[in-house]
């Protein structure tokens, strides 16, 4: 047992802490007021091989475990949520499972130049019609000679109007619930595709969401991604190390929350003395660290149980269900530390307060982590 | 980073839930109701080493360390809280003279604390009638009488302090925090007056009295430490005593979740097991997600404490943390119990019980945001 950085871990802990300070908190505020995509930034996270930190150097990545992208997400997004969010969704939701299925011949194309952060990756799974219900998906796919057409929509896409390519999950027949959904390789630009409005979200305003209409898409039958079936497994395995980049997210949003609310209640006095010194606040900010400690305790169990290849499903439930209240609970408070500034934008606490929203809804809402959670925890406890 | 247990560390694990499971849980209803001190228990405790886990062995310990001893108590807690804070209080004095006293007086008073003889225990006497939390208020004095000291003044809430072999007094040889010494006296001292019992809500098996000094004689060799680093004993000493809470709360918080697991299996409502609905299902994630938190922040403490680390701050976001969430998880597995949680029939009546004092001794939860507070307001740029 050993709750200690090593060398590579704390290196990397503290070049982005230093990027999140110096580039990404400065310009994140503007970038949400503008709904700005932070190009030049995303150009030096990838440049810090930030955009497959887990992914092997031999396909492009970085090469460094998932406690390593865990501790990295969580200082990019105490910067800059969105930048969090954008990577996290090159880094768990593209790459991984691009690593994990695709044919050794699709790997050039598909994985090196996202992994490096040469190009950007998305994944579309959920739909206007169902979310956290994957097996009651409607886009399909039908095999016409070598190609598959794809027709249907899809929601809530991260990264949609910057991402170079998708993964894209479609069933083969919609009678047949989840064992017929497969995945599949979609590059934009493929005539068939298309994007809806950018949504006008309450946080993370400097990344992209938008919808994806499918109209006779046409793809190569070869873009498909694992097994013809088997794009439930890839989603499911997807999502349960999604949730650690979530997880992470929210403990950045939380842990930047606190500071601003630590270090303005050190200078805001009332009755003749700094805020910090009543008892009401103090606790406030006791009870912020203790759970912002509690939610990385738990992140960073579940990736190192991943880092392990231990099962890691019932621990990234519990990181992203706990860092994701976390982060609300603490942006909530931290506004209260501010009284009316926390309520303007002028202080970065409304912006984490409403991006910290986010993570209880985004790869499993919080009810389904619940699920998830409960399921395993009501058999060992029989056990 | 590694949060794995060892392939040794499982295995004591392994023996502990054995242990509770075979000798501590079968009396454990008995006791509570009857408030009887589990005076049988400490001999077979003490054949597992659990009394000493925090002294070396060439005082008579098993030298285990924290990380240990947090691990085996949670699985005496799990079966019996009052069990397990008796232990606790033994481990959490036999560690403070392990670690402060002369050689001398290590050898003189550790092994007893250490074999549980005649089914007896340490005991640490640090809040008196008027001062608990703000320690540095305490007015026992202890004044120098030539080659001894003589003890006199109050002590409350004294966990073990009827069936002590020995008890660690802070007492007052000079002003402020630092003029509080330690002594070691022996539980039969004369002048060391046994109150009577109180009657607690919860943790009934354990033995809770308050204790007078009248004129206790005890020589200059029993002080354990210098003059005036009592304070500093009785604060390290409930440094390492949080993770003792924080792992006895996990306990509790185990078996009420098990509790709750089972009663849930049995019991249906609308032509489906508890189980199988949703309210109560997320209950249950809440608790097993609060007690894998604790289990965290309990193992990180005790981590840094074995490695001689600072922990002043881990340890009390263990204990409040942990003592809470033990709190939040007797109260939903009662709530899922219905009626029957409220009565005696059920083990989730006496672990809801059990539960509350947790929040108070050792530190109040209020005094452990004392303390983080000041820390992470250190931390400010």
């Amino acid at each position: 047992m050993d709750f200690t950085l090593n060398e590579e871990q704390q290196m990397f802990k503290d070049t982005c802490a230093s990027l999140a300070d110096d580039m990404l908190a400065p310009k994140a505020g503007e970038w949400d007021q503008g709904h700005i995509y932070p190009t030049e930034a995303v150009a030096t996270m990838a440049e810090m091989g930030l955009m497959g930190v887990a992914i092997p150097d031999a396909e492009g990545g970085t090469g460094a475990d998932n406690l390593t992208y865990a501790i990295t997400m969580e200082e990019i997004s105490r910067g800059c949520a969105s930048c969090g969010v954008i990577m996290s969704v090159n880094n768990s939701l593209y790459c991984d499972p691009v690593h994990r299925f695709a044919r050794p011949e699709q790997r050039a194309e598909w994985l090196a130049p996202y992994a490096s952060g040469e190009k950007l990756g998305a994944f579309a799974l959920t739909e206007p019609g169902n979310g956290s219900d994957a097996a009651a998906m409607r886009t399909t796919a039908e095999l016409e000679g070598d190609e598959y057409v794809l027709n249907g929509t899809k929601a809530w896409i991260t990264n949609a109007y910057e991402a170079d390519a998708f993964i894209v999950f479609a069933t083969t027949d919609r009678s047949a619930g989840h064992r017929a959904v497969s995945a599949f390789l979609v590059a934009t630009g493929t005539p068939g595709l298309s994007l809806g409005k950018k949504e006008d979200k309450l946080g993370i305003r400097a990344s992209s969401t938008a919808q994806m209409f499918f109209e006779n898409c046409r793809i190569p039958a070869v873009n498909l991604l694992g097994e013809i079936g088997e794009g439930f497994k890839v989603a499911m395995g997807t999502l349960d190390g999604g949730r650690i980049g979530i997880a992470a997210q929210a403990l950045g949003i939380a842990e930047a929350a606190f500071r601003a609310a630590r270090d303005y209640s050190l200078e805001r006095k009332t009755f003749g003395k700094p805020i910090a010194e009543h008892q009401a606040i103090a606790f406030k900010l006791a009870d912020m660290a203790t759970r912002i400690e509690v939610a990385r305790l738990l992140t960073h169990q579940a990736a190192q149980l991943k880092d392990a290849k231990a099962d890691y499903g019932k621990a990234s439930a519990m990181a992203k269900l706990a860092a994701a209240e976390t982060a609300m609970w603490v942006t909530t408070q931290a506004i209260q530390v501010f009284g009316g500034n926390g309520y303007v934008t002028e202080y970065p606490v409304e912006r984490h307060f409403r991006d910290a929203k986010i993570t209880e809804i985004y790869e499993g809402t919080s009810e389904v982590q619940r699920i998830v959670i409960a399921r395993a925890v009501l058999e060992e406890a029989l056990r | 980073m590694n949060f794995e247990l060892s392939d040794e560390q499982q295995m004591l694990v392994d023996m502990a839930r054995q242990f509770a499971a075979q000798t501590v849980a079968p009396g454990a209803e008995h006791r509570d109701q009857t408030s009887s001190f589990p005076s049988d228990l400490i001999g077979p405790l003490a054949e597992q080493g659990f009394l000493g886990m925090l002294v070396p062995e060439s005082d008579g310990g098993s030298e285990m360390g924290y990380v240990n001893y947090a691990l085996a108590l949670a699985e005496i807690a799990q079966a019996c809280a009052s069990t397990a804070v008796t232990m606790a209080v033994n481990n959490l004095t036999a560690s403070a003279i392990a670690t402060y006293a002369s050689e001398g007086l290590r050898a003189e008073v550790l092994p007893s604390l250490c074999d549980g003889r005649d089914g007896k225990v340490g005991a640490f006497a640090l809040s008196e009638p008027h001062c608990g939390s703000d320690a540095a208020a305490l007015k026992t004095r202890a004044e120098r009488d030539g080659e001894d000291y003589i003890l006199n003044g109050s002590k409350q809430w004294i966990t073990n302090g009827a069936f002590a072999s020995w008890v660690l007094v802070m007492a007052r040889t000079g002003e402020g925090s630092r003029g509080i010494s330690a002594f070691a006296v022996p539980g039969d001292a004369p002048g060391l007056i046994i109150g009577p019992e109180e009657k607690k809500m919860g943790l009934k098996g354990s033995n809770t009295v308050p204790l007078t000094l009248e004129n206790v004689r005890v020589p200059a060799r029993y002080r354990v430490g210098d003059e005036g680093i009592g304070f500093q004993i009785a604060m390290n000493a409930l440094d390492g005593g949080r993770i003792g809470i924080g792992s006895q709360a996990l306990g509790i918080g185990r078996a009420a979740l098990r509790e709750a697991a089972r009663y849930m299996e049995e019991r249906k409502a609308f032509g489906k097991p508890l189980n199988r609905h949703q309210a109560l299902q997320f209950m249950v994630a809440d608790i097993g997600t609060d007690l894998e938190a604790t289990r965290l922040l309990m193992l990180k403490a005790a981590s840094l404490r074995d490695q001689g680390k600072p922990m002043t701050q881990e340890a009390s976001m263990c204990k409040v943390y942990a003592s809470e969430a033990c709190c939040r998880a007797v109260d939903s597995a009662l709530q899922i119990h219905g009626g029957y949680g409220y009565v005696q029939d059920y083990a989730i009546e006496r672990l809801y019980r059990d539960a509350r004092v947790t929040r108070i001794y050792e530190g109040t939860s209020e005094i452990q945001r004392v303390v983080i507070s000041r820390n992470v307001l250190k931390g400010a740029s």
